[in-house]
């Protein structure tokens, strides 16, 4: 009997290229640098100063926040459609802890954390205790979290769908600056005085600091990739998403994995509410509409399976970074901004079927 | 009089029975494993095989009956306290992921780690290195250990399953039928891994409905039929032959084997 399998003569040796291929973040990072490639033709140059980059950062970042979520939660084979009316609903709650109880941020930003973290759980918790899809779970929730913003708006503004006076309410807050506005602006102002970057004509910089949203987003993209790759939960995500049943035969807690990643989901929508809040000092009805489904696109973009156990937070990191380009690259140039719905859907369509492509390359399927 | 009888059983199982509502799935068995033996475990379909092996790794609790580990009774009341007693089970479907790597699959749910506090995390070169050492211990070379165990062939995959549950500390170990679906290749490879797992002193129950396969390996055999034990052999004190006609009953397959032939 053979007891040492030698070196199989039938496997070849993999190309650089080939292992390359078998990376989920692949497909994004290839769209990016497609995009980029599209704008250079046909935008006009200031997209790709300074101030354009941090202009089509800023909506990545804030959609990048809820695609990282939604991918981890994704790899952990549950979706969550909820994430764009947590936003708005969050946000809501947000609004309502500093304006109508005037709460300092140190405790309105983590109240409203923890209140996103437990609509989550609740959220988590029907789908596992049930067994139902999240997918049906969830679009239930889209609509009573989208309702209850607007009711609760009603009752906390006496009729109107919009709480205004989150910017006077926080005026002189020191947490303020961590989630709003520009970082480093003194860097910036330096920048500008050396005459490296571009500044008016009285001196000041045009681009006065980093806007804070990017910053988190890269926070959460590298803390995020850290968790997946890097440690046990991270393999407990991935098991959990590739087989419930397998993972928890060898001692993963799914129902535990996935509860905690419907609580991240749930956060990241809570912290776009909090930046955004802040950033236009108004909360309304409408905020994070739609989003669920670009974050859910955008993780999609980044690598990840519809059916879980795969994807990965980078990808996500890049197919936001494609959506926001896209979104504001298309005022540089002279297409129909309407053309963006049309990109949104194909971009999918493509992204699904590379996908399908790079999974029958991991398994080996024919 | 065989050597491997002075050893005490690891785990002992008397006069087991088990019930679903009015169905009578095991109406006594008993069954025990030494160290270093491979028991196989023989039945046609419907024996009660899976029932039996589920009771002896915690899924089931037995009706009547008491379960012996290690010289003292013990009670089951999940498939995680009988792994950590050391009874580890290798179902058919494997319990491994296909879209995640070799080691990521080898240590899931039990991850090392190094570091300490909140930089605690997953040792993956650690990991990577167990998992290429213990598999080449099984014979397999992996071309990389963050080759997806979708890439690997059914009977590989039975082997990471097994070295999983043998570098786990396993006592004894359940093969629920680990050559059904198996090529003739595959097969000799996984029974040489049955052999090589003995031989490191671990008990090994082998549950199969192919007399070859256990004759093969086996070095005591019990055959269920009906949700009995039909009685248990020593390795050369009974013939294929013998084995097949006590699994599917006698008679009727003489009959049987009459008009086929002889081919079965």
């Amino acid at each position: 009997m053979p007891t040492d399998a030698a070196v199989d003569e039938r496997i070849k040796e993999e190309s650089f290229f080939s292992r390359m291929m078998k990376r989920p973040e692949l497909g994004a990072i290839a769209g990016v640098i497609l995009v980029t490639v599209f704008f250079l033709i046909t935008a006009d140059p200031a997209m790709f100063t300074l101030a354009g980059f941090m202009n089509f950062m800023s909506p990545a970042a804030q959609l990048g926040i809820l695609a990282i979520g939604a991918a981890l939660l994704m790899v952990g084979g549950e979706f969550d459609l909820s994430v764009g009316s947590m936003v708005a609903f969050t946000g809501l709650f947000f609004g309502a802890c500093v304006v109508t109880f005037g709460l300092p941020l140190i405790i309105a930003i983590p109240a409203t954390l923890i209140f996103a973290a437990c609509v989550g759980a609740g959220n988590g918790q029907i789908v596992l205790a049930t067994g139902l899809p999240s997918f049906i779970v969830t679009l239930a929730f889209l609509f009573i979290l989208r309702g209850l913003s607007l009711v609760g708006l009603k009752w906390a503004t006496d009729g109107s769908t919009q709480l205004r006076g989150v910017r006077d309410a926080v005026e002189g807050d020191w947490l303020a600056p961590i989630f709003s506005g520009d970082a480093f602006p003194g860097f910036f102002t330096m920048l500008a005085n050396a005459g490296m970057i571009d500044t008016f004509r009285n001196g000041t910089p045009k681009v006065t600091g980093i806007p804070v949203e990017i910053i988190w987003f890269v926070i959460i993209a590298l803390l995020a990739t850290y968790v997946l790759q890097k440690t046990p939960f991270g393999n407990w995500i991935f098991a959990s998403g590739g087989d419930a049943n397998a993972a928890s035969n060898s001692g993963v807690p799914v129902k535990r994995v996935k509860l905690i990643l419907f609580m991240i989901t749930a956060c990241c929508a809570a912290l776009v509410a909090i930046i955004t809040v802040l950033d236009s000092g108004s909360t309304d009805a409408r905020r994070g509409f739609q989003k669920e489904f670009e974050a859910i696109i955008a993780a999609v973009i980044g690598g990840c399976l519809l059916t879980g156990g795969y994807g990965s937070a980078i990808g996500a990191f890049f197919g936001a970074i494609i959506f926001g380009m896209v979104l504001i690259g298309l005022t540089y140039t002279d297409i129909d901004q309407d053309w963006y719905l049309v990109f949104l859907g194909g971009m999918l369509l493509v992204a699904v079927l590379f996908n399908n492509m790079i999974r029958k390359r991991v398994t080996g399927e024919r | 009089m065989n050597t491997r009888t002075e050893h005490a059983p690891i785990v002992h199982m008397q006069d087991i029975e088990k019930h679903f509502g009015n169905v009578i799935a095991l109406a006594g068995v008993s069954f025990d494993i030494t160290p270093g033996e491979c028991h196989c475990l023989l039945g046609d379909n419907g024996a009660g095989k899976s029932t039996f092996i589920k009771t002896m790794s915690g899924v089931h609790k037995p009706t009547k009956g008491r379960i012996m580990f290690e010289g003292s009774e013990m009670s089951f009341n999940s498939p995680r306290d009988s792994m950590e007693a050391g009874i580890a089970t290798v179902y058919q479907d494997l319990a491994m992921i296909p879209l995640m790597s070799v080691t990521r699959n080898f240590f899931m749910g039990r991850e090392p780690t190094k570091g300490s506090g909140p930089f605690k995390r997953f040792d993956t070169d650690a990991a990577n290195e167990i998992t290429m050492a213990e598999m080449k211990k099984m014979g397999i070379n992996l071309r990389a250990p963050d080759q997806a165990v979708g890439t690997l062939s059914g009977g590989e995959r039975q082997t990471v399953a097994i070295a999983r549950a043998v570098y786990f500390g396993a006592k004894v170990l359940i093969l629920d039928e680990p050559t059904s679906a198996l090529g003739v290749r595959q097969t000799s490879n996984v029974l040489a891994t049955i052999d090589r797992v003995r031989k490191d002193g671990i008990g090994v129950v082998f549950i199969t409905h192919n007399v070859r396969h256990a004759m093969a390996v086996g070095d005591r055999f019990t055959v269920l039929n009906r949700g009995k034990t039909l009685g248990t052999a020593q390795r050369g004190q009974i013939t294929p032959d013998e084995l097949q006609d006590l699994m599917a009953g006698g008679q009727e397959l003489a009959t049987l084997e009459g008009s086929l032939g002889g081919t079965i």
